[in-house]
C-alpha cells in the first residue's frame, strides 16, 4: 500500500452497499439433488470439454462425463450418481440466451461416489507435476468466476518460478458470501489446500487477503492457520473491486502488474479460497469438482443464503430451495451484482463459476434511463486501471474500435465501478463488452481470411498436383504403347525372317 | 576443339551480359502496393467482385477503379484493412454486409452430380457421384460460387449461425432512443 494511499484512503473502487448479511450468517444448506441435472460441457475457459460417455450409459458420482480438449480446457465430472438421459443441447447461462451442450443426467438418487477415485493420503510425497495432472483430473477451475483451468496455473507458475501464492478471499462484491460461508466452514481444508499449492507451484509464502467485513472468516482462517508460518492471513479494509487480481496483488504486496501482462511476471500467482478447497478435495480424496457454494440473495428470495449445489443444478430448482420468490424479480442475475450476468430465464443450470443467483427487485437493480454525459469524470476517479471510461465508452459508441484499444480498453477488467458511480446512468460496461466483443469478431475474422487463403492455396497445390500426375500418367502410357509396339514390330520382323529362312 | 569451346564460352557470356542487362533495363515495374492489397483479399478468386481474381481485384483497387468494399466474402472487416492499407475515408454504410453466409445443401434436391465442389475455391464441399454433398462448415468462406452451378438449385447461402463463444454483446441503444 503506497504512503498516500495510508493518509488519504484509496484512490480507486467504490464501496457500495455490501447487503451480505443475513445471508452471510444463515448455515449453509445442502440443496438435495434434483432429479436431472443439466452439466454444461462450457463451463470453463478455453475449448468445450469432449463427451465421454454414452446415452443409457449409468455413471457413479465423480466418473469422468467429459475429457478436455485442445490447450486450455478442463474435464467435466458427473455430479451424482445416475444414468446419461441426452447429450444435446440446452439454454447456457449467459445473457444471449444461445445454446450449448450438455449432458442431461437422470439421478438415481444413491448418490454414491464412483469406486475408482484416486485418494492421496501424503500429497507433500507427490511430485509437483503429478499434483498438477491430478488437479488437472479433477476438473478444478478458478472458482472466483474467471473459470481459468486450476492446473495450467499451478504449472505455469511452477515454471514462471513464482515466490508468493495470494490467495483471495475478498469477495468484494455486493450480495455474495460463499467464500465467506466456506472460510468459516472450510478453514482448514482450504489451509491444507493451500499448502497443496504451495507444493505444487514451489511458492515460499502465501498472503491470504480476506476483506475486514468477514471478522468471523478472518477469525477462523487465522485459526486453521496459525501452526503454518507460511500462511499469512491478511484483513483488508472492504473495498469494490479489491478481489480483482491486480488490486489484490497490488495491496497485498505493492506490486503493480504491468498492462497486458500476468501476475507471473511480477512473481506471484493468485488463486481463489474457493479453489484450494477444490484442490485439496481433488488431491486429498481424489473427489473431483461436481458440487459448490452457491449464494443465493436479493430483494425477491424469501430465505436468502447459502446452498451447496451440485453443477447441472438448474437456477429455478436453487431458488425453490431458497423458499422460492416472494415476488417477480426484475432482474435475475448469476454472479455478483457488479460483475455478474443478467440471465435471460431460471431454466438454466448452475455451473462451475457460479458464485452467486440474484434475484434483484426494481429498487435494487438500476433500470434508470441513460442521460447524456456532462463529464464529470467520477468515472475516472473510480476507475481502479486508471482509465478514462467517459473517453473509451464514447469511442466504442462511435464504432472508434481502434481509438477505444489506443486508450486502454484491452486493460479493462469490466469491474463496473465507472457505471456503478456514473450520475447519468450511462451503460458503460455494457459499452465496453460491445467493442471487446466486435474486437474478438474482427480477430476471428482476420484469422479466418488467412485460412482461406491457406485453404485456397492447398486448392491450387492439389489441382497443379493432379495434373502433373495425369501428364505423368499420359507419358507414362505413351512410352508404353510405344515399347509394346516396337516389341511387336521386332518379333513380326523375326518371325519374317524365319519365315524367308524356312 | 579449343576453338569450338572457347567461341561458345564468349559467346554465351556476351549474351548472359546482353540479357541481365535488358532484365534491369526492360523490368516491368510492379506494384508493391498491389501484392500488399493482394494480401488482405481472401485469395479464393471467386470472381464476385467482377475482377478476374483477388491479383485483378487487388491492381483494380490500387487504380483506384474499385471501391475499398468490393469484396463480398470479405465483408467490413476486409475493408476497413484495406482502405487503413491505402489511408481511405471508408463509408461503411452502404456495404451490405449481412454477416458471414454459409453454403447449404438441401439434401432432398441434390441429386449427387459433383459440380459444385469442382467449383469451390477452398475444398469445402465434399461429397462423391449419385451421393449427396454437403458443406464443411469451417471451410465454406461463402463465396457462393456453388450456387450457380447447381443444376437443381439444392445450394442456398444461410447466414452463419450465432453461437456462444461468436455471440457480441449489442450496443446499448444511445440515450434519445429509449426517451422517444
Amino acid at each position: 500500500m503506497g504512503l498516500m494511499e495510508k493518509f488519504f484512503g484509496f484512490s480507486w473502487g467504490v464501496h457500495p452497499e455490501d447487503h451480505k448479511r443475513p445471508a452471510a450468517d444463515a448455515a449453509t444448506r445442502v440443496m438435495p439433488t434434483p432429479e436431472r441435472l443439466y452439466v454444461s460441457l462450457a463451463q470453463h475457459l478455453g475449448a468445450p470439454a469432449l463427451p465421454t460417455v454414452l446415452v443409457g450409459q449409468r455413471v457413479g458420482k465423480g466418473a469422468l462425463l467429459a475429457q478436455p480438449q485442445g490447450a486450455v480446457s478442463a474435464a467435466i465430472h458427473a455430479p451424482t450418481s445416475g444414468v446419461v438421459a441426452a447429450i444435446g443441447e440446452i439454454p447456457a447461462p449467459h445473457p444471449s440466451g444461445l445454446p450449448v451442450l450438455a449432458v442431461t443426467l437422470e439421478a438415481d438418487g444413491e448418490d454414491a461416489w464412483a469406486d475408482d477415485l484416486e485418494a492421496c493420503d501424503d500429497p507433500f510425497a507427490l511430485d509437483p507435476a503429478e499434483i498438477s495432472r491430478r488437479v488437472a483430473a479433477a476438473g478444478v477451475v478458478g472458482m472466483g468466476g474467471a473459470t481459468f483451468p486450476a492446473a495450467l496455473k499451478l504449472s505455469s507458475s511452477k515454471k514462471a518460478g513464482v515466490a508468493t501464492l495470494i490467495v483471495n478471499g475478498g469477495e468484494c462484491e455486493p450480495y455474495l458470501s460463499c467464500d465467506d460461508r466456506l472460510m468459516r466452514d472450510e478453514a482448514a481444508t482450504i489451509v491444507d489446500g493451500i499448502r497443496i499449492m504451495l507444493h505444487a507451484t514451489g511458492a515460499k509464502e502465501a498472503l491470504v487477503g480476506i476483506e475486514d467485513n468477514k471478522p468471523e472468516a478472518v477469525a477462523a482462517m487465522e485459526k486453521a492457520a496459525e501452526n503454518h508460518g507460511e500462511i499469512a492471513i491478511r484483513p483488508l479494509p472492504a473495498r469494490y473491486p479489491m478481489g480483482s487480481e491486480k488490486q489484490l496483488t497490488l495491496v497485498l504486496t505493492g506490486r503493480e502488474i504491468p498492462a497486458g501482462r500476468l501476475p507471473a511476471d511480477v512473481g506471484v500467482v493468485v488463486h481463489n479460497v474457493g479453489t484450494a478447497k477444490a484442490v485439496s478435495d481433488a488431491v486429498r480424496l481424489g473427489r473431483p469438482l461436481v458440487a459448490r457454494i452457491v449464494t443465493v440473495n436479493g430483494g425477491a428470495v424469501r430465505a436468502p443464503g447459502n446452498f451447496l449445489v451440485p453443477v447441472g443444478a438448474l437456477v429455478e430448482d436453487v431458488l425453490r430451495c431458497a423458499g422460492g420468490l416472494s415476488r417477480e424479480p426484475a432482474r435475475l442475475v448469476m454472479g455478483g451484482p457488479m460483475m455478474g450476468m443478467s440471465l435471460p430465464h431460471a431454466r438454466v443450470p448452475v455451473v462451475k463459476g457460479t458464485s452467486g443467483i440474484l434475484a434483484l427487485v426494481a429498487a435494487e437493480a438500476n433500470g434508470a434511463v441513460e442521460n447524456p454525459c456532462i463529464r464529470c469524470a467520477s468515472c475516472v476517479r473510480a476507475c481502479p486501471i486508471g482509465l478514462l471510461p467517459l473517453e473509451m465508452a464514447r469511442r466504442a459508441e462511435a464504432g472508434d474500435l481502434k481509438g477505444a484499444v489506443g486508450i486502454g480498453l484491452k486493460d479493462c477488467i469490466a469491474c463496473g465501478c465507472c457505471a456503478y458511480v456514473c450520475p447519468a446512468r450511462i451503460p458503460l460496461v455494457q459499452y465496453f463488452a460491445h467493442a471487446k466483443g466486435s474486437l474478438a469478431a474482427e480477430e476471428r475474422a482476420r484469422l479466418r481470411t488467412e485460412a482461406t487463403r491457406k485453404l485456397a492455396q492447398a486448392r491450387t497445390a492439389r489441382l497443379e498436383a493432379e495434373a502433373r500426375e495425369k501428364a505423368e500418367a499420359a507419358a507414362r502410357r505413351k512410352a508404353e504403347r510405344a515399347a509394346a509396339a516396337a516389341a511387336k514390330a521386332a518379333t513380326e520382323k523375326i518371325e519374317r525372317v524365319e519365315e524367308v529362312g524356312a | 576443339m579449343i576453338a569450338a569451346v572457347l567461341s561458345l564460352t564468349v559467346l554465351g557470356a556476351a549474351l548472359g551480359l546482353v540479357l541481365g542487362i535488358a532484365g534491369k533495363l526492360l523490368a516491368v515495374e510492379s506494384n508493391a502496393g498491389v501484392a500488399e492489397i493482394e494480401a488482405l483479399l481472401p485469395g479464393t478468386n471467386c470472381g464476385q467482385c467482377g475482377y478476374p481474381g483477388c491479383a485483378g481485384a487487388a491492381a483494380a483497387i490500387a487504380d483506384g477503379v474499385a471501391a475499398a468494399t468490393c469484396c463480398p466474402p470479405g465483408g467490413k472487416t476486409v475493408a476497413r484493412a484495406i482502405a487503413e492499407k491505402l489511408g481511405l475515408d471508408l463509408d461503411l454504410s452502404g456495404m451490405a454486409d449481412e454477416g458471414p453466409k454459409l453454403a447449404f445443401v438441401a439434401e432432398d434436391l441434390c441429386i449427387g452430380c459433383c459440380r459444385c465442389f469442382k467449383s469451390c475455391p477452398t475444398d469445402a464441399i465434399v461429397g462423391a457421384p449419385k451421393q449427396i454433398h454437403n458443406v464443411l462448415k469451417e471451410a465454406c468462406t461463402g463465396c457462393a460460387a456453388c450456387v450457380e452451378r447447381c443444376p437443381t438449385e439444392a445450394i442456398q447461402m444461410t447466414p452463419a449461425p450465432v453461437t456462444l463463444p461468436h455471440w457480441v454483446m449489442p450496443r446499448p441503444l444511445p440515450a434519445w432512443c429509449e426517451r422517444a
